[in-house]
């Protein structure tokens, strides 16, 4: 039986490196001397002009990076199927139409969704 | 024909009356013919009623129990339950015949239709008249299945059913506040009585491993030793259920208030039937009770206190109805003090005789309330007698059968709860606590005396004397209390007999008619409890003798009824007929040879608070109102509370601690003090919405958070259990 | 794979397909047409159902992707179940869809891949392809809840049931990596092999506990229910029919598959998480419910309620108490849906119904209807004779004879606490006057309340016949775990 107190150390390794150096290292070793303008967000000498994450971005852009993502992917399980499409074979080519056609039902939607167009 | 073949159709015939009357109510368009609904709600109930005597006919000539089963309702298979055994959690549907479900399935049966007659005179101008109806005749079929059936559960069937009933049937004058709260308080009162009756049924499966009336108790009559242990647990959780049915203190608080409901209804469902279906699980019990002395014990003394409690509440009531509601609450106390001292047959004795005179005093009170005109304030009646001669006689024979004197129905039965209460003490001598059945006698006397003098006072104040309703405009001021509609029912009046506002009158032959039949009933039904050793036979009544098979031997011990001497047995009646006369000759004076009635005025006067604290039923509402509801809704506000607040708490906890630890000026405080400061200008610049949305993501971290905790209290859980189980182990 | 296995797939294949063809319906037809596409879609569950009898007479040992799934007589039992689950939602949500508004076709098309992961999670035997199933009820759900998008309260709840959920699906995994790490394999099969001679192995214990957590969320069960009240009343009315009836049956049938057939010898190192859970849901799920003023978030509580007492079925570990699940899982569906099928019944706007008040004197209005929302709330609580007995009897007795008489007392107590609020609805129906709420006049929901109070009804007098179909479908799982 795997001895699993390993993990468990190796966890609070992890743990403690980001812990000790923000919370504990850091405010140790470093000047703290704030005023208004440090508080600031975009501290490079300008005035905030708005809220952060108060520009709007078009929702078009979120559209277009989901899809982005799907399709991409769709690749991670390209790679493997292709390295042993010999041993697959018919049934792996197959399986491998019946899921690229179901990614294209999505694809055929969004198109006809008209996601794909920029207004 | 065995009698199998056609029992079912005793319960059934009244549910197709419900079924048709209810699909009309609902349905038929426009004026509902009211001979149609009669002739089903009357048809289907006296066609039962007269099954149910040909069954009763049948089973007395051969005096063989039957049961029948019709289908296997719940084939649940077996089971593990406690002791290692395999209990049958199987339901069957059946139905069972002896001498107990004979008595209860008459009484249901013929009070009920009786009661069905004298409504079609009664709710003759109601709206709603077959919505009545039907839940009336639904009512039947439940209580009919109560009382026949083979098991608990199907008992619980009939239990549930029935409080529904009774809660729509209270609630039946829906647009008035009053009884929808009543109904509620109804509902409240019995889900805790039911609660205890539900888990008496699973305790019942996880020690006997069934719950067949027939199979528990030939279990706990044959092997008595092997259930002494938990008999009393079970018995007071059975306890618990009935003293919810059957309004038994500290329960009995929603049947007062359930008078709101139609008069009939009082009658049958708050007097006569279903508030009986406590005693008779106790008596149908009895072989469970009889194995653990101190659940009898319990159930004698809440008994005998219930019994003098509500009869010391009766005594300053002014609504009529509110005075026989609190002698129902008392003489149940009397069924459950008999139960209580072993006396089963004198419960079910009384349960019966009562339902007769109780029904009757009902039914009377009903016919009063008609004639007045909605009234229900005694002080507002009198000298009744002369407009409704049949009504007074009628409830004056009843009156005098619940105050116990000979030769009328009450007597009998309340003589033999009392001379058993009185005997219980020669059961027990020799034991530490062998005094204490002659103080459930001494308080049973004491309540046959206040229930001698406060149904008096009824009588007095109601019928005898001057009327002193006739110079009141309107009935308005106890409009809130009455929950009975009158206001179209004397509508009604004005056009059928033409004296709206005016004299008293006597009500339809439908009504009386019914109250004639019941007081012949009152008159002679106590005979078949007719003591023998009077006449010089020492030998169970004919009544015990018809219980007897019942009442199981218990481990090799046949039953035993008490047998006293005949002189003894004299006393006993003589010093029950004393305390009677007693309270009748005080209501006398008080009340009729003084008309002004200056003696109870001058006692009210002599001792306001004792007299506020009657008046107010020992304030036993306001005090649940205090504790109880309020403890509950505080207790459900708090769950709630914690539900919504304390993950804020958490959270904010959460940063109060890292605040602390971290000091000022350290990274984590810049970072909040520049989220409070953006969150400020983000407020400042787009008012409410960012906050709110601020606040909605906040609570869904705080949920995740909520989450993450809950993992840890598992574990803490299965840590807390794994340590408990090394130090056990 | 061979042509046996399609033959078993044959209804997760129908429903893909037929998920796709109404998802291109409107792009290719080009109309939001409601009433074709609710038709579309009772097409394509006739043809799931009558797929499912073709898998289930398909032979013995019905199993297909290798080992990952199986189509024995319990995944049958639950298959059927949400095919008439589903098919009752789909006419709930026809009323909303017609009017135009909300585009219908995505939204059976979301309903129709929801139904086919509840299918893979009820045939998984694998926990991985279990998770694959139940990752695509979730995210079919998520938009669905979201399905009002112009409301911010539905936005909200999908916002709230997708992160929570995706939380959940992490400590879910979580618990089935070191599941794996502790026996090797995710088989149940296996699992149950492995586990037999681990009892005490603390990885496998904070798996299952972590595996537990994730259950319990979507079972909804304290305290990982803390969602549930928001989502439910966020949520569309039938999608909340939805979530409180298919998507726990689902987490139901899942929870009891892996706890029966996979962790069944581990029992002594589980039950007290379990026990604890199921007395917190009934507790807090009961309590809380008693001052909800809203009729939806009081039936998201109860729902809360409903969990533990089922729970207490996967606790008993007999087969009393997995026939109890089944049970309760069948009298429960019919119910509930009938409620929220009333709710919809008087609303007003989107959102109604939603208050006590919009039922008061409905017993005038519609005496019908009025009835059979007594006969839902009296099979909620547990009243003979409606069907709610039934299952509770099963899982009270479950309790009682594995030895959990506390928890059969907290049971009993909090089904008698339930009834205070239920009896609420009831009071303002029959003896409160007022202006109910106007009673739409929508045949579909009318028929979905004669079709629950139907069920319900003859489910309670006649339980035959699902008893005994629920006995018969659970042998193939306790003869696995009595061998």
């Amino acid at each position: 039986m795997a001895n699993y107190s390993i993990l468990l150390i190796a966890f609070l390794i992890v743990l403690s490196v980001p812990v000790l150096t923000i919370f504990l290292i850091a405010p140790l070793v470093r000047a703290s001397r704030p005023s208004k303008v440090k508080l600031e967000p975009y501290e490079c000498g300008v005035e905030p002009a708005s809220v952060a994450f108060d520009h709007r971005f078009s929702v078009r852009y979120f559209l277009v990076a989901v899809l982005f993502i799907i399709f991409d992917v769709e690749t991670i399980f390209l790679f493997p199927w292709a390295i042993r499409l010999e041993q697959l074979g018919w049934f792996g080519a197959i399986e491998m139409a019946i899921f690229i056609a179901i990614l294209l039902v999505g694809y055929f939607y969004a198109w006809k969704r008209k996601v794909l167009t920029w207004v | 024909m065995a009698i199998g073949e056609y029992l079912w159709l005793v319960p059934l015939l009244p549910l197709v009356g419900a079924a048709i009357n209810g699909f009309r109510a609902a349905y038929a368009k426009g004026e509902k013919s009211k001979t149609l609904t009669n002739g089903v709600a009357l048809g289907s109930t006296l066609l039962s009623a007269i099954i149910a005597s040909f069954a009763a006919w049948r089973y007395g000539l051969a005096k063989v129990p039957y049961e029948v089963v019709y289908w296997d309702w719940i084939p649940a298979g077996l089971g593990n339950v406690a002791g290692g055994l395999l209990g049958n959690f199987n339901v069957e549907l059946g139905l069972q015949i002896d001498s107990l479900s004979i008595t209860m399935m008459m009484v249901v049966t013929w009070i009920g239709f009786l009661i069905h007659v004298y409504a079609t005179g009664y709710m003759g101008h109601e709206k709603g008249y077959t919505r009545f109806f039907a839940y009336l005749n639904l009512f039947m079929f439940m209580m009919l299945l109560l009382v026949l059936g083979n098991n608990y559960v199907v008992m619980f069937v009939g239990w549930e059913g029935v409080g529904l009933c009774s809660y729509l049937l209270i609630g039946f004058y829906y647009d008035k506040t009053f009884a929808a709260d009543a109904g509620k308080k109804a509902f409240i009162t019995n889900r805790i009585g039911d609660f205890g009756f539900l888990l008496g049924i699973f305790l019942l499966f996880n020690w006997f491993g069934t719950a067949d009336y027939t199979k528990v108790f030939a279990l706990a009559a044959h092997d008595p030793l092997r259930f002494e242990g938990v008999a009393t647990l079970l018995c007071l959780c059975l306890f618990v259920g009935a003293c919810g049915k059957s309004a038994q203190f500290p329960l009995y608080v929603w049947l007062p208030d359930a008078m709101a409901g139609p008069t009939p209804v009082s009658a049958l469902i708050h007097a006569a039937t279903m508030v009986t279906a406590g005693v008779y699980m106790v008596v149908r019990s009895n072989v469970l009770f009889r194995l653990s002395p101190e659940a009898m014990l319990v159930v004698a003394c809440v008994g005998a206190f219930t019994a003098i409690f509500a009869a010391t509440i009766g005594l300053a009531q002014n609504d009529i109805k509110k005075v026989l509601a609190y002698s129902t609450v008392s003489q149940l106390g009397y069924m459950f003090l008999a139960a209580g001292v072993g006396a089963y047959t004198a419960a079910i004795f009384h349960l019966m005789t009562h339902a007769f005179f109780k029904a009757c005093l009902f039914l009377g009170a009903g016919s009063v309330i008609h004639g007045c005109s909605g009234e229900q304030d005694m002080r507002k009646m009198g000298g009744l007698g002369k407009y409704m001669p049949r009504t007074h006689v009628t409830m004056g024979i009843a009156t005098v059968a619940i105050a116990g004197i000979p030769p009328l129905a009450g007597f009998f039965s309340k003589d033999e709860i009392l001379a058993s209460a009185f005997f219980k003490r020669f059961e027990t001598l020799g034991e530490p606590w062998s005094w204490f059945p002659l103080v459930l006698f001494g308080v049973g006397m004491l309540a046959a005396m206040c229930t001698a003098f406060y149904m008096f006072r009824l009588y007095f104040m109601t019928f005898v004397g001057e009327y002193r309703g006739a110079a009141e405009a309107g009935h308005g001021a106890h409009a809130g209390h009455d929950a009975h509609g009158h206001d179209d029912h004397s509508q009604g009046h004005a056009d059928d007999h033409g004296h709206y506002g005016g004299a008293p009158h006597e009500s339809p032959w439908s009504m009386t008619g019914v109250l004639w039949i019941l007081a012949v009933g009152s008159i002679l039904a106590g005979l078949v409890g007719f003591p023998l050793a009077l006449i010089g036979k020492h030998q169970p009544t004919y009544f015990q003798s018809w219980l007897e098979p019942i009442l199981l031997p218990i481990g090799g011990h046949a039953f035993h009824f008490h047998e006293a001497e005949l002189t003894m047995e004299v006393i006993l009646i003589a010093a029950s007929v004393a305390v009677a006369v007693i309270g009748i000759v005080i209501a006398y004076f008080f009340y009729k040879a003084d008309p002004s009635w200056s003696k109870p005025k001058q006692l009210a006067a002599g001792a306001p608070k004792l007299y506020d604290v009657l008046l107010n039923k020992y304030y036993v509402d306001e005090i649940y109102g205090a504790t109880v509801i309020r403890g509950t809704i505080v207790l459900s506000l708090i769950l709630k509370w914690i539900d919504t607040n304390i993950v804020d708490g958490a959270v904010n906890g959460v940063r109060h601690v890292t605040v602390l630890i971290f000091g000022h000026g350290s990274n984590l405080v810049d970072k909040y003090v520049v989220d409070g400061a953006v969150n400020g200008v983000a407020s400042g610049a787009k008012g409410s919405s960012t906050l709110l949305r601020r606040m909605q993501t906040g609570v869904v971290q705080n949920y995740a958070l909520v989450m993450g905790a809950g993992v840890v209290l598992l574990a803490v859980v299965y840590l807390a259990f794994e340590v408990l189980g090394k130090m056990q182990g | 794979m061979t042509w046996a296995d399609l033959l078993f797939l044959l209804p997760e294949i129908v429903l893909s397909i037929g998920g796709c063809l109404l998802l291109l319906a409107p792009v290719i037809g080009g109309r939001n047409n409601g009433v074709a596409a609710k038709w579309s879609m009772l097409l394509l569950l006739v043809a799931t159902a009558a797929a499912i009898y073709v898998a289930a007479g398909a032979g013995i040992p019905s199993l297909a992707l290798g080992t990952l799934f199986v189509a024995d007589p319990f995944a049958v039992f639950f298959k059927l179940l949400f095919v008439v689950v589903i098919a009752m939602i789909t006419l709930l949500s026809a009323e909303f869809l017609e009017d135009g508004r909300y585009s219908a076709w995505e939204y059976y098309s979301l309903m129709a891949f929801a139904l086919c992961g509840m299918m893979f999670m009820a045939s998984g035997t694998h926990l991985i392809s279990i998770y694959v199933g139940l990752e695509l009820l979730s995210l079919a759900s998520y938009i669905l809840a979201g399905y009002y998008k112009n409301e911010t309260r539905s936005t909200e709840a999908a916002m709230k049931y997708f992160v929570l959920g995706a939380t959940s699906s992490g400590i879910l995994l979580y618990g089935m990596s070191l599941i794996y790490g502790a026996c090797g394999s995710l088989h149940l099969e296996a699992i149950s092999q492995a586990v037999a001679t681990m009892a005490g192995n603390q990885a496998l214990i904070i798996g299952v506990m972590l595996l537990g957590a994730g259950l319990c969320f979507k079972v909804a069960a304290v305290p990982f229910h803390v969602w549930t009240p928001d989502v439910y009343t966020g949520a569309p009315t039938p999608v909340t029919a939805f979530l409180s009836t298919a998507s726990k049956v689902a987490a139901f049938a899942i929870f009891a598959r892996i706890f029966y057939m996979g962790l069944h010898s581990l029992e002594p190192d589980w039950n007290s998480i379990i026990a604890t859970v199921a007395a917190l849901s009934m507790i807090v799920g009961n309590l809380a419910a008693v001052t909800q003023t809203n009729v939806k978030r009081m039936l998201a509580y109860s729902s809360i309620a409903h969990a533990g007492y089922a729970l207490l079925g996967v606790l008993a570990m007999s087969e009393i108490g997995l026939q109890g699940v089944l049970i309760y899982m069948l009298v429960y569906a019919f119910a509930n849906i009938g409620t929220w099928a009333m709710v919809m019944l008087l609303r007003r706007r989107e959102y109604a119904g939603e208050n006590v008040d919009d039922f008061d004197g409905l017993h005038k209005s519609a005496p019908l209807y009025a009835f059979a929302m007594v006969v839902f709330l009296l099979s909620l609580g547990g009243i003979p004779p409606t069907a709610g007995f039934i299952g509770k009897y099963y899982l009270f007795a479950a309790a009682i004879s594995a030895g959990y008489a506390w928890l059969a007392v907290i049971a009993v107590l909090m089904s008698a606490v339930s009834m205070f609020y239920y009896f609420r609805l009831v009071v303002a129906m029959y003896l409160k006057d007022g202006a109910a709420a106007d009673v739409i006049p929508s045949r579909q929901v009318r028929f979905i309340v004669i079709v629950c109070l139907i069920a319900t009804l003859t489910l309670g007098i006649l339980p035959e016949r699902m008893i005994r179909g629920a006995a018969r479908s659970i042998a193939p799982i306790v003869n696995l775990a009595s061998r």
